[in-house]
């Protein structure tokens, strides 16, 4: 039986992750500093200004230490954001019970950030969460809890990590699957993929004219002759959309087609889908902007026999043609391109293809639809456009397939959930 | 596993690609010596070479080289008063060459466009990524901008949804889920976009304001640009099918004697792109890259584009909002039919636009004149 941490150890491991708070270590203890230290550094949490912060106790120790480990300031800046840490939410949906390894290798990139943990409600065991982290963790009890037991239907498999997005209060939300590493870039550094979307989210997109050098605001490019002036301003990234080196997302008849495919082209581009052009948001590894798109990611078409891997699904690409129709109609914007992520091997294709082969089907119906949508000028903030689709589903989809019907009863609930339970309703931007 | 390739190793394709079926137009006012860097790859094909400027001047063409070159007198004997439609002192001149050429494909690209050791390098530094991930293309082979080119031309786009994976049917990728199968046959493509390495094409305020900026990020994509997006084409380094957009690729009224110069290509892509989007057609933008060696004078071209960077504030809504009716199933016809919506709507703009809306209809009947047989009529699908 382990013994129970004492007083001083939970003490050390509070401070650990309030070290932003810390303004002073040199009142502590020797002792005391350097096992705040060692944990630190365990946490993954020593940045800059948290190893000026133990430089400055001016503890001999803690010098020997740095100097044993030779820790040494790197000079390649990260990339610069203008979001504030607190601002930040990375919600991750938990299919899996062990995230030991995930958690560890997304560590560097993640512990800065608070995390929303939300575990599949189908899922028996208990979660392996490695320590270190600022996070919390919901089930299907708090699921219940928050919208009732008959609506927490809503949040099954890949869907539990909407519930998460429903309970944060962060502006912006970052969110992977749970069988995804950090990639590496073609010199071989790690990609920091939080670091990557937020950048994308906090700089404009241009989604009413092409940049053939792709994104403007990047390092080294611009906008290329011929774009008009008055466009250049740009307008709000709302949701970013990244890639996936290895397993890439393809639906299960390609990949059981193409079993030994692997992605391993590194396209170094972020760019803005155009506006009225239609794409498929994978929901892999994506980043929104909460406060202007949260109510458009709608957890709503769940496939009649929907399962556990990405290509038994097809409730992201729903969500995301709805967020993109309503991105066009508010003149907000999407991009996708980096960051690149590492989709670890899993599953079947072909036992995945045997089990369901619908939602293939479905798509041949629903890209149609979503193309002729048409919101009207009326709906000027992200719920009254939901709920606008939503009736256009029923009334043109509803009676095709069972699966429509559900599809836009979903998202009318998902619209009131938010409005009671989500913060308060999101800025719109009337085109 | 293969060796990256060097510059001296980097060689051309075996058999050359559609050698009989593609012409290389290259503009040019003062001479020619960037062709030795291209001996390898152009050799093998047919070159158009349109002189701009002084007639009297020879421009001396390397020695090995199939060409045919055409100077103003040619141009005026062959066209006689519809060589008005052709601009003077402009590499907009080089429209001529698409017109007079009888190939189905054309290249073009400028005179101080390269490949050079420097490209190679970062071509190299890709392929070796990718050979130690994948073990593929064992050749290691940097791939020649006209051999991309061809491989976008011959293989379909995918306008109407996008593809997140970029083309879909390059070596390695393919759709994505979600991908409606119904669309993953894709459509024709017409044209072939590429881009640039170190002098970026950049308009004057741009290259004023960073004179010093180079583009050195290798972005390994093509993809489809979608249906109902307008971009600004480059002629810099350009491929398209003759044969399916051909009269579409007017570089307008440019350079002497005209308010405007350097958006020749930019006007013809954007009604380049109009009219592939009525007729279901589709243009890719990305691969390849090349080398642009020389920048051009920032004051002189602001002096040349001033005027459009003021009019293509009008032009960009008029070509977003034009709409061909559904009989213009050629390309002729809904050139024509742009070149009426120009003059009733850009003349107020400009009196400009009313001669550029006439030497329109111009290019089309010399187009047809030279062209006869309709080659370039297409059972173009309206939408």
């Amino acid at each position: 039986m382990r013994t129970s941490p004492s007083l001083l150890s939970l003490t050390i491991d509070s401070a650990v992750l309030n070290l932003s708070n810390i303004a002073d270590l040199s009142p502590l203890p020797d002792h005391i500093v350097i096992d705040l230290f060692l944990r630190t550094l365990r946490a993954g949490k020593l940045t800059e200004k948290v190893l000026k912060l133990f430089i400055d106790t001016g503890k001999d120790e803690v010098f020997s230490l740095i100097q044993a480990l030779n820790i040494q300031v790197t000079l390649t800046p990260v990339l610069p954001t203008t979001i504030k840490d607190d601002e930040v939410d990375i919600v991750i949906g938990a299919l899996r019970s062990d995230l030991t390894t995930f958690m560890n290798e997304w560590r560097p990139m993640f512990s800065r950030f608070h995390l929303i943990i939300v575990k599949d409600p189908d899922l028996k065991e208990e979660l392996k969460i490695p320590e270190g982290f600022n996070l919390d963790v919901y089930g299907k009890p708090d699921m219940d809890q928050v919208v009732g037991s008959s609506t927490s239907i809503l949040f099954s498999g890949y869907s539990c990590r909407y519930f998460g997005y429903l309970v944060s209060r962060k502006k912006y939300i970052i969110s992977v699957d749970d069988d995804c590493l950090p990639a590496q870039d073609p010199k071989g550094f790690l990609v920091d993929a939080v670091a990557q979307h937020i950048s994308n989210l906090t700089n404009p997109a241009t989604p009413f004219f092409f940049n053939t050098l792709y994104d403007p605001y990047a390092e080294g490019a611009d906008f290329v002759r011929g774009y008009p002036f008055s466009l250049r301003g740009g307008v709000k990234c709302a949701l970013s959309c990244g890639l996936w080196l290895n397993l890439a997302d393809h639906d299960a008849p390609t990949q059981a087609l193409k079993a030994r495919q692997r992605n391993s082209r590194y396209v170094d581009a972020v760019m803005t889908v155009p506006a009225r052009s239609l794409v498929p948001i994978s929901g892999i590894n994506i980043a929104f902007e909460r406060e202007a798109v949260g109510p458009a990611l709608v957890p709503a078409l769940k496939l009649a026999g929907e399962g556990k891997c990405r290509w038994e699904t097809m409730e992201d690409i729903w969500s995301g043609l709805c967020v993109k129709v309503v991105c066009d109609h508010l003149g907000l914007g999407v991009k996708t391109g980096l960051p690149y992520i590492w989709r670890t091997d899993r599953g079947d294709p072909i036992a995945s293809l045997k089990k369901e082969w619908e939602g293939v089907k479905l798509m041949e119906e629903v890209i149609p639809f979503f193309q002729s949508v048409r919101l009207p000028r009326e709906a000027t903030t992200v719920e009254e456009c939901i709920v606008e689709v939503a009736n256009s589903v029923k009334e043109r989809l509803g009676s095709m397939d069972p699966v429509f019907a559900r599809a836009a009863k979903a998202m009318l609930d998902w619209v009131k959930l938010w409005q009671s339970v989500g913060s308060s309703s999101s800025r719109s931007s009337a085109v | 596993m293969a060796e990256p390739a060097t510059a001296t190793q980097a060689a051309a394709p075996a058999v050359p690609q559609l050698k009989d079926e593609l012409d290389i137009v290259i503009p040019t006012i003062r001479n020619l010596d960037f062709l030795e860097m291209w001996r390898p790859f152009f050799q093998p094909y047919h070159l158009i070479i349109v002189q701009d400027g002084d007639p009297s001047k020879t421009i001396k063409v390397p020695d090995g080289f199939d060409y045919e070159l055409y100077n103003r007198n040619d141009i005026n004997r062959i066209l006689g008063p519809k060589a008005s439609c052709i601009s003077f002192k402009d590499s907009a001149c080089r429209c001529f060459g698409y017109m007079v050429s009888k190939k189905k494909y054309i290249f073009t690209i400028d005179d101080d466009c390269f490949h050079d050791a420097a490209l190679w390098n970062v071509y190299c530094d890709f392929i070796y990524f990718h050979l130690t991930k994948v073990a593929k293309d064992p050749s290691g082979k940097a791939i020649n901008a006209l051999e991309q080119h061809i491989k976008n031309l011959l293989s379909p786009s995918t306008p109407f949804f996008f593809n997140t994976l970029y083309d879909p049917f390059r070596d390695g990728a393919d759709f994505v889920r979600g991908y409606p199968f119904s669309l993953r046959e894709g459509v024709p493509t017409a044209v072939s976009h590429g881009l640039w390495l170190n002098i970026p094409d950049y308009d004057a305020p741009t290259q004023l304001v960073k004179p010093l900026e180079r583009n050195t990020r290798f972005v390994d994509a093509v993809l489809t640009i979608p249906k109902g997006t307008l971009f600004p084409m480059c002629g810099m380094n350009l491929a398209f099918d003759r044969e399916l957009i051909g009269p579409a690729m007017y570089f307008g009224l440019m350079g002497d004697g005209q308010p405007i110069g350097r958006y020749d290509d930019m006007w013809a892509g954007w009604c380049t792109k109009v009219i592939c989007d009525h007729l279901g057609l589709g243009v890719k933008t990305g691969l390849p890259y090349i080398y642009h060696s020389k920048a051009s004078n920032p004051f002189v071209n602001l002096r040349k584009e001033y005027k459009g960077i003021f009019w293509q504030e009008e032009i960009i809504p008029f070509f977003q909002q034009t709409v061909l009716p559904k009989d213009c199933t050629t390309v002729q016809k809904c050139y024509i039919e742009l070149a009426k919506q120009v003059k009733e709507k850009l003349s107020k703009v400009d009196p400009y636009f009313d001669k550029l809306a006439e030497a329109m209809v111009t290019w089309i009947e010399a187009w047809d004149e030279l062209n006869p047989t309709g080659s370039s009529v297409i059972n173009g699908k309206a939408k």
